[in-house]
C-alpha cells in the first residue's frame, strides 16, 4: 500500500457512491430501539420499488441524539429524522424524493447540533464503521502515511505536546509528556495500549467512538506506536461492549489486509500489530496498573505507582496507555497542526471533550463540545433542560470518582481545573443531569454501592471502607443514623481518600463529599428525628 | 553506587541504594506497623499500615514499596498517620470475626499485636459479622476464613517460596477470599505439598496446623525469611 493506492481507493469509493443515500444509525443505542429492523424495512421498500440500485441504505455510527433514536439522515439534503419506526420506511423514501413526509424531523439548527464542535466525532454518523473504504474515502490513514514518511518520532511527539492535548480518561495528564516518557524510557520492547474499559455509570463515549469510527482509534494508536517506538498494541475493551468488539475486530482485519497494520506499513520499516483483549467485567481494570495485570493474565488488581507504566508496564516494558478518546484526537492534531488544536478550548484545557449526556435531560445523547463551555450551556441549551420542565438540581460528572455540581455553579467552565475546584472531576465524560426530585443521599449511596461492588479487595481502606460507608448511608436513608454518624462518614472519607492504594478507592468518597458539601441539609434532614431521640 | 543519606523522623540515617524505605526505617531502630509485609516475600503494598509522609510528595507512600533516595525527608509517626493506622485496624476488626476473647490465636496474633501497637481499644464501625466457613478437609492444616485479613502472605509464600501457587484470591471487594486450587476444599487440592509455609506466614492463625491449638504454637512467621536466607547460602 502506498499513498497513490490509498487515494485511488478513496476516489473509487466516492465515484461508486449513489447520489441519494439513506444513512441509518446502527450504533448500540439505536439498534436497541429497532434500527436494524428499520434498515431491513427500508431495503425491502426500495427493492419493491426497484430503486435499490439508485439509493443506498448505509448503516452508520452514532448521530448523537441517542434518546430520540432510531435516527435516519438523508444525503445529500442532510435532513434528519428521529424516532423512525419500520412503519415509517415508505415515508422516509418519499422524503428522499422530495415528497411530503410526516415523520418527525430533527431541528439541525437546535443548539444540540449547532453548539457542537466535532473533532473526535467528525466521522460518526457519516461513514459505515464496518468498511475501511468508507474511512479511507474521508481521508483516513493519510495522516499515518504522512507521519511515517515525512515526520520523525520526535516531531510527532513535539506536535502532540504543543497541541496541549491532555488525557481524556479523566485525570488530564499531558499526553505529549506521557509519549515522550515512553519514548525515552529504555526497554527491549515497548507497548501501546488503548484503554477502552469504560465503566462509569451513564458513560458511553468510548463505546460510541469504537462503534462509529474504529479506524480513527487504530490510526491514532499506530501514530503513537511510531512516535514511542512500539511494535505491539493492545486494545483493552470491556466485555459488555460486544458490538464495539465486533467492529474493532473487523477493523483490525481490514487494516491488516490493506497493509495499514502489520509488517512494513506503507512500505516502510515500521511494524505495528494490534490485538484485542476483552475485559471480564471488573471496573477496576480501567485503572492502568490493574489493566496491565489483566492483559498479562493475572488477577486484575492495581499495584502502587511509581513505577508508572510509562517506565515499567506490560511485562516490565515501557507502556503507553491512553484512553480511546485521546487516541481519537491524534490524527486531527497532526492533520490540522497543533496550533489549530490549541486554539480550541480554554487556557489549560485544549481541544474538545465528548460527553455522554444522560439523566433528567430532554436531549439524551453523545455530544462533543469545546472545553471552556459552561455547564449551563451544556445542560440547558444543548441538553434542553429537564423533559418536564422541573428545575435542574445538579449535574454529576466523572462517575463514581466525580462529584455533584449544584445548579448554582452552572456557570463553571468545563475544563480540568475548574471542575476540580468545585469538587468534581472532568472524568471520562459521563454527565448525569438530576432534577429537583432527586435525593442527593440516594445519589451518594448509589455511587458508593457501585464502588463497594467494584472494589478489588486488595487494600483495606477501599475494601472495608466502601462497605462501611455504604452501610452508614443506608442507615441514614432509613432514618436510623445519629448526628455523630455524619462525622464518622467524613472521617472515613478522608481515610479512604488519603490511604487507598489506587484511584478507585482514593476517589470513591468524592460523590459523598461533594453532596455533603453542597446538599448537607439533605443529610441533616434524615438524622433529625433520631438525633432528637438520642438527646 | 554510593549509600544514600536520608532524614527519618529528624534523624539522619544512611541506607543502601536499592533498599526499601521500610528497611531503612527499621535499621534506624524505628518500628512502624506492617501487616502484608513479611520478610522473605515480595511486597504488595496492600495493608496501607506502613504509609509514611515524605516531604515534597503529595500522597502518603507505603514504606515497604518506596525505594530510598538521597536527601529524602520522612515522617513515620505523625498524629495524622497514627489516626489513619488506628482506623485501618478498626476496619479490619469490623470486617470479619476477630473476637480475641474467644480466639485460640489470642496472644499469638499479629492483628491483636497491631491493635495494641496503634492504640486501637474499641471499634466504632459496625461489625459486618460475615458467616465464613472453616475448611478442615486437609489432613494436617485447616483454614478459618473468619480470621483471615486478606494480607495474601500465604498466597505469596506458596507461590514464591514453595513454588506451587495452591493459594490465590477469588471474589472482589469485601467478598474477596483466599482459595485453594480452583476454589475447592483444601483437602482435595492436587497441587498442595502440605509444606505448611502458608501456615507459617499467616499473621492471625486463620491458617492453622490441626491437632495443636494456636496457643501452643508460638508465632513463627520469621521462619519464612530464614528459609529464604538459607537457600541463598552458597558454600
Amino acid at each position: 500500500m502506498d499513498l497513490h493506492e490509498l487515494e485511488a481507493i478513496g476516489e473509487r469509493e466516492q465515484a461508486q457512491r449513489t447520489r441519494l443515500r439513506i444513512l441509518c444509525c446502527a450504533a448500540a443505542g439505536c439498534q436497541a430501539s429497532g434500527a436494524l429492523e428499520l434498515k431491513r424495512r427500508l431495503e425491502t421498500v426500495l427493492t419493491a420499488a426497484g430503486k435499490l440500485a439508485d439509493i443506498d441504505v448505509t448503516p452508520v455510527g452514532c448521530m448523537g441524539l441517542c434518546g430520540h433514536g432510531p435516527l435516519v439522515r438523508l444525503e445529500p439534503s442532510g435532513e434528519m429524522f428521529e424516532r423512525v419506526t419500520p412503519a415509517d420506511a415508505e415515508e422516509i423514501v418519499a422524503a428522499l424524493e422530495g415528497r411530503p413526509c410526516t415523520v418527525t424531523r430533527c431541528d439541525r439548527q437546535h443548539p444540540f447540533f449547532a453548539r457542537q464542535f466535532p473533532i473526535v466525532l467528525r466521522h460518526c454518523g457519516q461513514i459505515n464503521p464496518e468498511r475501511i473504504e468508507d474511512y479511507i474515502a474521508v481521508g483516513g490513514y493519510r495522516t499515518l502515511y504522512h507521519v511515517i514518511h515525512e515526520m520523525t518520532p520526535t516531531e510527532v511527539i513535539a506536535a502532540i505536546t504543543r497541541s496541549g492535548l491532555r488525557g481524556r480518561g479523566g485525570a488530564g495528564y499531558p499526553t505529549g509528556l506521557k509519549w515522550a516518557t515512553v519514548a525515552k524510557s529504555p526497554g527491549e520492547r515497548k507497548f501501546v495500549v488503548c484503554n477502552a474499559d469504560e465503566g462509569d455509570p451513564g458513560a458511553f463515549m468510548d463505546r460510541s467512538i469504537l462503534e462509529s469510527d474504529p479506524h480513527l482509534v487504530l490510526e491514532g494508536m499506530a501514530i503513537a506506536a511510531y512516535a514511542v517506538g512500539a511494535e505491539q498494541g493492545f486494545i483493552y475493551v470491556r466485555g459488555e461492549y460486544p458490538l464495539a468488539i465486533e467492529r474493532l475486530q473487523k477493523a483490525i482485519v481490514q487494516a491488516r489486509r490493506f497493509g495499514l497494520l502489520g509488517a512494513q506499513i506503507f512500505e516502510s520499516g515500521f511494524n505495528f500489530r494490534i490485538d484485542i483483549r476483552v475485559g471480564a467485567g471488573a471496573f477496576v481494570c480501567g485503572e492502568e496498573t490493574a489493566l496491565i495485570a489483566s492483559i498479562e493474565g493475572r488477577r486484575g488488581q492495581p499495584r502502587p505507582r511509581p513505577p508508572y507504566p510509562a517506565e515499567s508496564g506490560l511485562w516490565g516494558m515501557p507502556t503507553l496507555i491512553n484512553n480511546v478518546e485521546t487516541f481519537a484526537n491524534v490524527t486531527a492534531i497532526i492533520e490540522h497542526g497543533p496550533e489549530w488544536f490549541s486554539s480550541i478550548g480554554s487556557n489549560r484545557s485544549k481541544g474538545t471533550k465528548v460527553f455522554a449526556l444522560t439523566g433528567k435531560v430532554r436531549n439524551t445523547g453523545l455530544i462533543e463540545v469545546p472545553m471552556g463551555i459552561t455547564l449551563r450551556e451544556i445542560v440547558e441549551e444543548i441538553g434542553g433542560g429537564t423533559p418536564d420542565g422541573t428545575p435542574v438540581k445538579a449535574v454529576q460528572t466523572g462517575g463514581p470518582s466525580g462529584g455533584c455540581i449544584p445548579a448554582s455553579l452552572f456557570d463553571t467552565p468545563v475544563d480540568y481545573e475548574s471542575l476540580a475546584a468545585v469538587g468534581s472531576i472532568m472524568g471520562s465524560g459521563g454527565m448525569v443531569v438530576m432534577d429537583e426530585h432527586t435525593n442527593m443521599v440516594d445519589v451518594a449511596r448509589f455511587y458508593m454501592e457501585f464502588c463497594k461492588d467494584e472494589s478489588c479487595g486488595k487494600c483495606i481502606p477501599c475494601r472495608v471502607g466502601t462497605v462501611q460507608l455504604f452501610n452508614m448511608l443506608t442507615k441514614l436513608r432509613n432514618r436510623q443514623a445519629h448526628a455523630r454518624d455524619l462525622d464518622k462518614i467524613e472521617e472515613l472519607c478522608d481515610l479512604m481518600r488519603e490511604t487507598s492504594l489506587c484511584g478507585l478507592g482514593q476517589s470513591a468518597p468524592n460523590p459523598v463529599l461533594s453532596t455533603l458539601h453542597y446538599f448537607r441539609h439533605e443529610y441533616e434532614e434524615l438524622i433529625g428525628a433520631e438525633g432528637d431521640h438520642g438527646s | 553506587m554510593a549509600a544514600k543519606t536520608l532524614t527519618i523522623d529528624g534523624h539522619l540515617v544512611s541506607a543502601r541504594p536499592g533498599e526499601t524505605l521500610l528497611a531503612a526505617i527499621r535499621d534506624a531502630g524505628i518500628t512502624i506497623p506492617t501487616l502484608c509485609h513479611l520478610d522473605g516475600l515480595s511486597e504488595v503494598g496492600a495493608c496501607r499500615l506502613c504509609l509514611v509522609e515524605i516531604e515534597g510528595q503529595r500522597r502518603l507512600q507505603p514504606a515497604c514499596m518506596t525505594m530510598v533516595s538521597e536527601g529524602m525527608v520522612v515522617h513515620t509517626n505523625t498524629p495524622r498517620l497514627q489516626s489513619y493506622r488506628r482506623q485501618i485496624i478498626e476496619l479490619l476488626f469490623a470486617e470479619r470475626n476477630h473476637v480475641c476473647a474467644v480466639c485460640v490465636a489470642s496472644g499469638n496474633c499479629e492483628l491483636q499485636r497491631l491493635a495494641g501497637m496503634v492504640g486501637m481499644d474499641h471499634v466504632r464501625y459496625e461489625y459486618l459479622s460475615p458467616n465464613y466457613p472453616v475448611d478442615i478437609s486437609h489432613p494436617r492444616f485447616g483454614i478459618d476464613h473468619n480470621r483471615c485479613v486478606l494480607c495474601t502472605r500465604c498466597v505469596r509464600a506458596c507461590d514464591e517460596i514453595e513454588g506451587v501457587h495452591t493459594w490465590d484470591v477469588a471474589g472482589r471487594g469485601v467478598n474477596a477470599h483466599v482459595i485453594t486450587d480452583l476454589n475447592q476444599p483444601w483437602g482435595t487440592s492436587t497441587t498442595c505439598t502440605s509444606c505448611g509455609k502458608c501456615q507459617l506466614a499467616c499473621p492471625t492463625g486463620a491458617i492453622f496446623p490441626r491437632g495443636v491449638t494456636v496457643g501452643e504454637r508460638p508465632h513463627a512467621s520469621e521462619r519464612i525469611a530464614l528459609i529464604v536466607e538459607a537457600r541463598k547460602q552458597r558454600w
